[in-house]
Formats: structure tokens, C-alpha cells, sequence
């Protein structure tokens, strides 16, 4: 475990495997229906204020 | 017995500073421990006076559970507008300082103990403030639950201000580890992880036993801010004290890799505590006070991933042209101009919330402010992907440039979605039909905005004139310019610059103004904002 090897290993495995949880966030967020969903949550601050003075 | 408990253990404390400062082993080590004996024994006398005993006969009074807790927000307000303006003075006075030397008063007031008080003051003590309360009461409203752990909430305001205490008085002594937006020493350090561990157990404790299937995309800011910024303090800060007892400790790196983690805390403080933190913020004030669902929910999704994504590598472009690997550095700007992609999709989503609804900004200076800053959140994060490119930053490195990007960000930003946030707050806390004054609100905007751009753009002169005077050379191969005549060169910019500081220090005072004004009930008489509503010259329609 010297430095070459973790700096080698960083730049390729870590590089993808960072990527692609990234790249399957964005594919979730963007899956189809979701829009609907997203909608309905980004209404939560708007409709959340009842208990307020 | 009401507080029994706590005065208990603020007894025990004081006690425990007293015996620390007996045995301390250094003196600065004594005087700090002074000051918490101080603290402590105040706050213990304070405590006392407000224990309850319970009559034998009398019905005992059940605390509300129904509401939300409050309270602790509202002490949070206070405290934010309070270090608020502290910390715009002190930048103030330091700026001075820069322009007029004799100002600096040894030891205590000069500009190297003055100046990391300044940064820790509008950083983390209203910057911090602002973020723990507006977080608490955000984290509530969207869960539709109340906080988890009320008791544990008081516990981390006044923590976090006896931190913030213990910080500005070292600082004035001399206690510092030399570690940028980092310099309290470890026993500060270690006090501050212990608040700020019951501060993510009472967020995330919020957050679980939320009424709300969904959690909010704000509260995904506050979280990763809440979770990172812990993560960044106990990497940055691991250090060996070099007696219990005392105030100095060591790092435990060295040489470059020191460096690399102090910027890699160093940057991070920016991405998380100043950017993901106050987005928190911005997704829900700019709807609340635009009374509209944010542009698109799906955009602050993926805005959310690509900035947890990029941020954190980004650090390594404060040390370009140093001893860090080049690859390293090359690894920091990529990052550092891959982040101009979430930076703008999250603007132009929080500006884009005004769609259809962009006729409130006559009549609503609260939402002029919030605009205000995103736009200059925009622009300082346009600027620092540019100047993180190597060849501009070897123009305007260790320049006044850097200094005049940090408060495009910091003033126009923060500084301005938190008094928008505190606008929008204080009447609700308060249970206030509305501000004591609006037009005060634009006498805010105004002379803050203005502050802003003065500052700014004398430093950007500043800047690049400091940079082009260090890199002159003659025909000979020698610099042309002592670096003594750089700084004469830019004495005037140096005065400017405090007008401008004065300038959105006064906008605060003005604000701080309105907002007790407000807390105690009153109203302005005042015609309304955009006059013009309801009484709109009608336009001839030719037929």
C-alpha cells in the first residue's frame, strides 16, 4: 500500500465507482414519473406553514 | 425542580476551570481557563435565578408539545443579527488597520490577532448562527414535526456561543494553531465536536420521526453541511496537545501534506458551511417568501449530487505553483470548473422560482434581497472556478484580488440570504403582522449592495495591481518593484476599501434597527413599497 498504488488506484477504480453512484443519482432523479413526485414534494414548504403564528 | 440539573453541572464546571487554571502550565493556557471560569460562573448564577420549585398543592404546568420549539430560534436570531454586526466591525477596524498602521495597539488589537477574529465572527459566529437556527426552524416546518430533543437544542446555542467566546478571546491573547478558518486550539476544537455531534443528533433526530414521507431537498443541504463540516473539523484539527494542561499543540501532518489537508478543510468550509448550508436556506425562503414551489424540484436533486460530488476535490487549487504533486493541482482546477455547472443550475433555479411572479420585487424588498443574492452567487462562483485556472492565479494569487472574491461571496451571498431569511423570520417568531418597516428594508438592500460593490471592485484594482507590480521585470532580469512599493501603491484602494465595509456595516445597524423595532410591536407609518400598485396609469388603447 505505497503511495503510487493508492494514487493509481484512486484515479481508476475510485474515479468509477464515484462516478457511477453519481451517474445513477442523476438516472434516478430523472426516471420516468418522477416528475409528478418531484412536483408534489416541492409544494412541502408551501403547504407546511399551518402551525405558524 | 426546574434547571436543577443544569445548575448543577454548571457549578461542577466552574469548579473545573478554577482547578484548570490553577494547574495550567502555561500562562495563556491560565487566562483562558479565567474566562471560562467567568462564563461559567455567570451563566451558573444566571441559571439559579431561574430554578422553579413546584408548590406541594400546586398543579404543575404541563410544557406545550403541540407547536414548535421556537424558542431556541429565536435566541438564534438574535445572536446571528448580534455577531452580525460585531463581526462587520471588526472588519472594519482591521481594514483600517491595513490602510493607517498606527492603529494597530500591541498586543492585543493588532491586525494578526484582529484579523482571524474577524473571519471567525462573520464565518462561524453569524454565519454559524444563522445556519443553526434557520436550520432548526426549516427542518421542523418541512418535517411537519417537532424537534427532537428540546433540552439537547439549548445545548447546542449556548455551546456553540461559549465556543465562538472561547475563540475570539484566544485569538485576542494569542492562542492560535495557525490553521486558516481553523485556529483554535484542541481543546476549543474538541468542545466544538461535542456541540456539533448533538447538533446533527437533533437534526437528524428531526428528521426521522418526521410526519412528511419525503424530506425535503433542503433539508439535504443542511444535513450534508451538518455531516461534512464534522467530518472536515476532526480531519483538520487532529493534533497532539503538548501537555493536558496547556494550550499548545502540534499536527499531526507534515510538510506538504499538512498544507494539503489544512485547504482541503479550507475549501470544504467554503462548499459546505457557506454554500451547502445557505442553499439550505435559498430552497426554502426563496419559495416561502415567492409564495412558489421552487423552479424545478428535479434540478436541486441533481444540483445536490454534482456539488457533493465536486466539491471536495476542489481544495488543492489554493496551492498552485507550491510543493503539492501537480497532478494534485490540476486535480483541484478541473474540479474547481466542473463546479461552475452546479453553482449556475442552482441560481438559475433559485431565480427562476420568480417565474410569473417577478411584479413582487416592486413591492417586496425581502425578495429583492434574496435575488440579490443569487446574483451574487452567481458571480463569485463564475469568479473562483476562473481564478482557480493556473495561469490566472498566478496573476492573482496572495493579491487582494482573492480578498475582494472571498466577500463578493461572503457579503453578497451569505450576508444577504441570511437578513433575507432574518426578514422573513422575525415576524413569524415574533407573531408581527409584518416588519416595522419595509422601506427600511430597502434602505438595507441598498446601502449593502453598495458596500458590496465598492469593496469589490477596489480590491479587484487592488489585486491586479499587486499582481502585475510582483511579476515586473526590466530588461536585466531584475523585479522592477520593492514589494514595499506595491503596498503604497494600492494605500488608496486600501481606504476605500473600509468605506465600503463602513458602508454595508451601516445597512446591518440599519437592519438591527428595524428588526427590534419589530420585536417590540411596532409599526411605520409609511406609504407602500411600489406606490404605483392598484393606482397603475391606465394605458390608451387605441379603437
Amino acid at each position: 500500500m505505497d503511495y503510487t498504488f493508492m494514487r493509481e488506484f484512486a484515479d481508476s477504480w475510485g474515479l468509477i465507482y464515484l462516478f457511477v453512484i453519481f451517474i445513477a443519482a442523476v438516472a434516478f432523479t430523472f426516471r420516468p414519473g418522477s416528475k409528478d413526485i418531484a412536483d408534489k414534494i416541492s409544494r412541502i414548504p408551501l403547504e407546511e406553514d399551518r402551525d405558524d403564528g | 425542580m426546574k434547571f436543577g440539573t443544569e445548575v448543577l453541572l454548571l457549578a461542577a464546571a466552574t469548579l473545573l476551570a478554577f482547578v484548570a487554571a490553577g494547574f495550567a502550565s502555561d500562562d495563556l493556557f491560565a487566562a483562558h481557563a479565567w474566562v471560562l471560569f467567568a462564563v461559567f460562573a455567570l451563566a451558573t448564577v444566571f441559571m439559579m435565578r431561574k430554578v422553579e420549585f413546584s408548590t406541594p398543592g400546586g398543579a404543575k404546568v404541563e410544557a406545550d408539545k403541540s407547536g414548535y420549539v421556537d424558542d431556541v430560534v429565536r435566541y438564534g436570531v438574535i445572536a446571528t443579527l448580534f455577531w452580525g454586526v460585531v463581526g462587520f466591525l471588526v472588519g472594519v477596524i482591521i481594514a483600517a488597520q491595513l490602510a493607517w498602521p498606527v492603529l494597530n495597539i500591541e498586543p492585543w488589537f493588532n491586525f494578526g490577532r484582529l484579523r482571524p477574529l474577524h473571519t471567525s465572527a462573520v464565518i462561524f459566529a453569524f454565519g454559524g448562527n444563522a445556519l443553526i437556527c434557520t436550520s432548526l426552524y426549516v427542518v421542523q416546518r418541512t418535517s411537519r414535526a417537532r424537534l427532537f430533543g428540546e433540552k439537547a437544542a439549548w445545548f447546542v446555542f449556548w455551546g456553540y456561543q461559549l465556543f465562538i467566546v472561547l475563540a475570539a478571546t484566544g485569538y485576542l491573547l494569542g492562542i492560535t494553531q495557525s490553521r486558516e478558518y481553523a485556529e483554535p486550539e484542541w481543546y476549543v476544537d474538541l468542545w466544538l465536536t461535542i456541540v456539533w455531534v448533538v447538533y446533527l443528533i437533533v437534526f437528524l433526530g428531526t428528521i426521522i420521526k418526521r410526519k412528511e414521507p419525503h424530506i425535503y431537498v433542503a433539508n439535504w443541504f443542511f444535513l450534508a453541511f451538518i455531516v461534512t463540516v464534522a467530518m472536515l473539523h476532526i480531519v483538520n484539527n487532529l493534533a497532539i496537545p503538548v501537555s493536558l494542561l496547556g494550550a499548545k499543540s502540534y499536527s499531526a501532518f507534515a510538510g506538504v501534506q499538512d498544507a494539503l489537508t489544512q485547504w482541503w478543510y479550507g475549501h470544504n468550509a467554503v462548499g459546505f458551511f457557506l454554500t451547502a448550508g445557505f442553499l439550505g436556506m435559498m430552497y426554502y425562503f426563496v419559495p416561502k417568501q415567492a409564495n412558489r414551489p421552487v423552479y424545478s424540484y428535479r434540478l436541486s436533486i441533481v444540483h445536490f449530487w454534482s456539488l457533493i460530488f465536486l466539491y471536495i476535490w476542489a481544495g488543492p487549487h489554493h496551492l498552485h505553483y507550491t510543493a503539492l504533486p501537480d497532478w494534485a493541482q490540476t486535480l483541484g482546477m478541473v474540479f474547481s470548473i466542473m463546479l461552475w455547472m452546479p453553482s449556475w443550475g442552482g441560481m438559475i433555479n433559485g431565480l427562476m422560482t420568480l417565474q410569473g411572479a417577478w411584479d413582487k420585487l416592486r413591492t417586496d424588498p425581502v425578495l429583492r434581497m434574496f435575488v440579490i443574492s443569487l446574483a451574487f452567487y452567481g458571480m463569485s462562483t463564475f469568479e473562483g472556478p476562473m481564478m482557480s485556472i493556473k495561469t490566472i492565479n498566478s496573476l492573482s494569487h496572495y493579491t487582494d484580488w482573492t480578498i475582494g472574491h472571498v466577500h463578493s461571496g461572503a457579503l453578497g451571498w451569505n450576508g444577504m440570504i441570511t437578513f433575507g431569511a432574518l426578514y422573513y423570520l422575525v415576524p413569524k417568531l415574533w407573531n408581527r403582522e409584518r416588519l416595522y418597516s419595509l422601506r427600511l428594508v430597502n434602505w438595507h438592500l441598498w446601502l449593502a449592495t453598495i458596500g458590496i460593490v465598492v469593496y469589490a471592485a477596489v480590491m479587484w484594482v487592488a489585486g491586479i495591481t499587486q499582481g502585475l507590480m510582483w511579476r515586473e521585470y526590466d530588461d536585466q532580469g531584475f523585479l522592477v518593484n520593492s514589494f514595499i512599493e506595491t503596498v503604497s501603491a494600492i494605500h488608496p484602494e486600501y481606504v476605500m476599501r473600509m468605506v465600503g465595509g463602513l458602508i454595508y456595516l451601516t445597512g446591518a445597524l440599519v437592519m438591527s434597527y428595524n428588526i427590534i423595532r419589530t420585536i417590540r410591536g411596532d409599526v411605520r407609518d409609511e406609504a407602500p413599497m411600489g406606490g404605483s400598485v392598484g393606482t397603475a396609469p391606465k394605458i390608451a388603447t387605441a379603437n
